[in-house]
């Protein structure tokens, strides 16, 4: 299955993919009415370091604790990728406290949210990805 | 073919039953409930009184969740256990036989014996969907809540009714707040974010007797209530595996493979006694995530497999009134701490360059990469421990890890 993997070594920090991704996710078709002045919660994060940047997001494990952790049984695996109800979620963030990667988080309803390769929006395929100045984040089968 | 039994119907039988149809699509699986519900979210049982899910949300699986993995749930309670035989008679006398067992019984409140409690109307326990209906049943907005435990449950319970009571007090013979997971710092800034939410507290102090609608308190104080919650603890549910001469301790032991004593027998959830790999030393871990991941590796084990778990730590993420708290690990007596103030707290047991425990308060984001240093055992030099403190990153890593944890399938 294609997941989203980043070249650590390409990634500038410029925060692109989170821009492009909570756009991606806000429903609106303007992405200046959509993100201007606004907190935004994007479900891809730039984590960096002297030096180092790289993009986190959702590593749709194969074994994912998240899904065994969550209290409401609201995530699962649908074709091998990660998904949350946001119908069912409380807000626990149990899935927050167990994802090693930090990916999951919580969203602008309180519910947790995090990356779902932008299979719900309009997209279709990972926004961040598309819209990587650099290539540093790549949508690939590995 | 194989009949496999389960003996109860939360968390750790839904794993059970998904472990064992990773292996075997055909054989009969068999659940005995005593509770009359589908498989239901237990922790939701205070989200539900708060209006944040309702009775359709808080299934744990879907509606055709037996259907599909072709279970029979059979509604009643397992009375005898007979191991020659590998019969289980229930109350009603239905005999079912198995070949591999699963005790997924959980834990029930343990009540202690106060004196005059029968004088009280309106006492409740906190553990099951029908405790919470009941409570609700007898919710005013004019009702003075006691609640005698000031530890998960009864403080989920206090969050749960808040908006719908007139006023609540809990009351707790530990000197703080959520003594299992919080150390006396982070308590008090719970306890004072609860407290700005309208809860009363009367810690150190608990109720000695009862009459009718008055408390009488070990410091010689009275508190007058109209409703009365006992959430004091639990106690794990081993009569049947204890009658079918399985090991018990504070719950049923299990080994790695959550297999009891007795061959054919495995247990999994908050009945059982498993292993705590962050201080090395058996014990009942009764939380969600760990119920199911037991579940499951009993049900692989059942059907043939050879599955394992060695890595269980305890961990909670709880929240109350918008302000969360995440924590994982052992807090022991001679690990340095570490911390960071900055817009909450974020607390760091760290012991021999190992990250042994946290607790954080505030912005939780991120929290599980503590929580996998912890699990892991991760050495950490303390230049990192200094930059983890602030925030916990995956930068602390080397490039190489990193790469493998980001590049690859995992």
């Amino acid at each position: 299955m294609k997941r989203v993997y980043v070249n650590e070594e390409w990634c500038l920090g410029c925060h692109l993919c989170e821009y492009n991704c909570a756009f991606a996710n806000s429903g609106l078709d303007d992405m200046v009415k959509a993100l201007k002045g606004k907190p935004i919660f994007p479900r891809v994060h730039i984590e960096e370091d002297s030096g180092i940047h790289f993009a986190v997001s959702c590593r749709h494990c194969k074994d994912p604790l998240c899904v065994k952790s969550c209290i409401a049984g609201a995530i699962s695996i649908e074709d091998g990728v990660i998904k949350i109800d946001k119908e069912k979620c409380v807000g626990c963030l149990t899935c927050v406290l167990v994802c090693p990667y930090g990916a999951v988080a919580q969203g602008p309803t309180g519910a947790a949210q995090k990356c779902e390769l932008c299979m719900q929006n309009s997209c279709g395929a990972p926004a961040c990805v598309a819209g990587c100045p650099n290539n540093a984040i790549v949508y690939e089968e590995r | 073919m194989s009949e496999y039994l389960i003996i109860g119907n939360g968390t750790a039988a839904v794993g059970c039953i998904e472990g064992i149809r990773s292996r075997d699509s055909e054989s009969s699986i068999t659940v005995i409930s005593a509770e009359e519900h589908h498989v239901y979210s237990r922790p939701l049982i205070s989200y539900y009184l708060e209006g944040r899910t309702d009775l359709k949300r808080m299934l744990y699986r879907p509606e055709d969740f037996y259907k599909k993995n072709k279970v029979k749930l059979i509604f009643g309670r397992a009375a005898k256990l007979d191991m020659k035989k590998h019969t289980v008679t229930l109350a009603d006398k239905q005999k079912l036989s198995f070949d591999k067992l699963c005790l997924c019984t959980g834990s029930s409140p343990f009540v202690p014996k106060f004196e005059g409690l029968e004088t009280v109307k309106k006492r409740f326990t906190f553990m099951t969907l029908d405790d919470s209906l009941a409570l609700e049943k007898a919710l005013t907005p004019e009702s003075r809540v006691l609640i005698v435990g000031a530890g998960l449950i009864g403080l989920k319970c206090a969050e749960g009714i808040a908006q719908r009571v007139g006023s609540i007090t809990v009351c707790d013979l530990a000197d703080r707040v959520l003594s299992s997971i919080l150390d006396t710092d982070c308590a008090a800034v719970m306890q004072q974010h609860l407290e700005q939410h309208g809860i009363s507290f009367m810690l150190g102090d608990t109720a000695v007797r009862f009459d009718r609608n008055t408390a009488f308190m070990k410091s010689g104080a009275e508190v007058g209530f109209d409703i009365l919650v006992l959430a004091v603890g639990v106690r794990a549910e081993t009569a049947l595996a204890a009658q079918a001469g399985c090991e018990v301790n504070r719950g049923v032991i299990i080994d790695e493979k959550m297999q009891t004593s007795v061959p054919d027998i495995f247990a999994a959830g908050d009945c059982s006694e498993g292993f705590d790999s962050s201080t090395g030393s058996r014990r009942v871990l009764a939380i969600l995530p760990n119920a199911y991941m037991q579940g499951r590796t009993a049900g692989i084990n059942m059907a043939g497999g050879g599955s394992s778990l060695t890595d269980l730590i305890p961990m909670n993420s709880i929240g109350f009134f918008g302000l969360h708290c995440a924590t994982a690990g052992a807090y022991p007596d001679d690990a340095e701490v570490f911390e960071d103030r900055t817009g909450g707290i974020r607390r760091l047991y760290v012991k021999d360059g190992r990250l042994c425990g946290f607790i954080v308060i505030g912005d939780v984001n991120r929290a599980g990469i503590y929580t996998s240093l912890v699990r892991e055992k991760t050495f950490i030099d303390e230049e990192n421990i200094d930059k983890l403190k602030k925030f916990p990153s995956l930068a602390v890593f080397l490039p190489e890890t990193r790469r493998k944890k980001l590049g690859g399938v995992v």
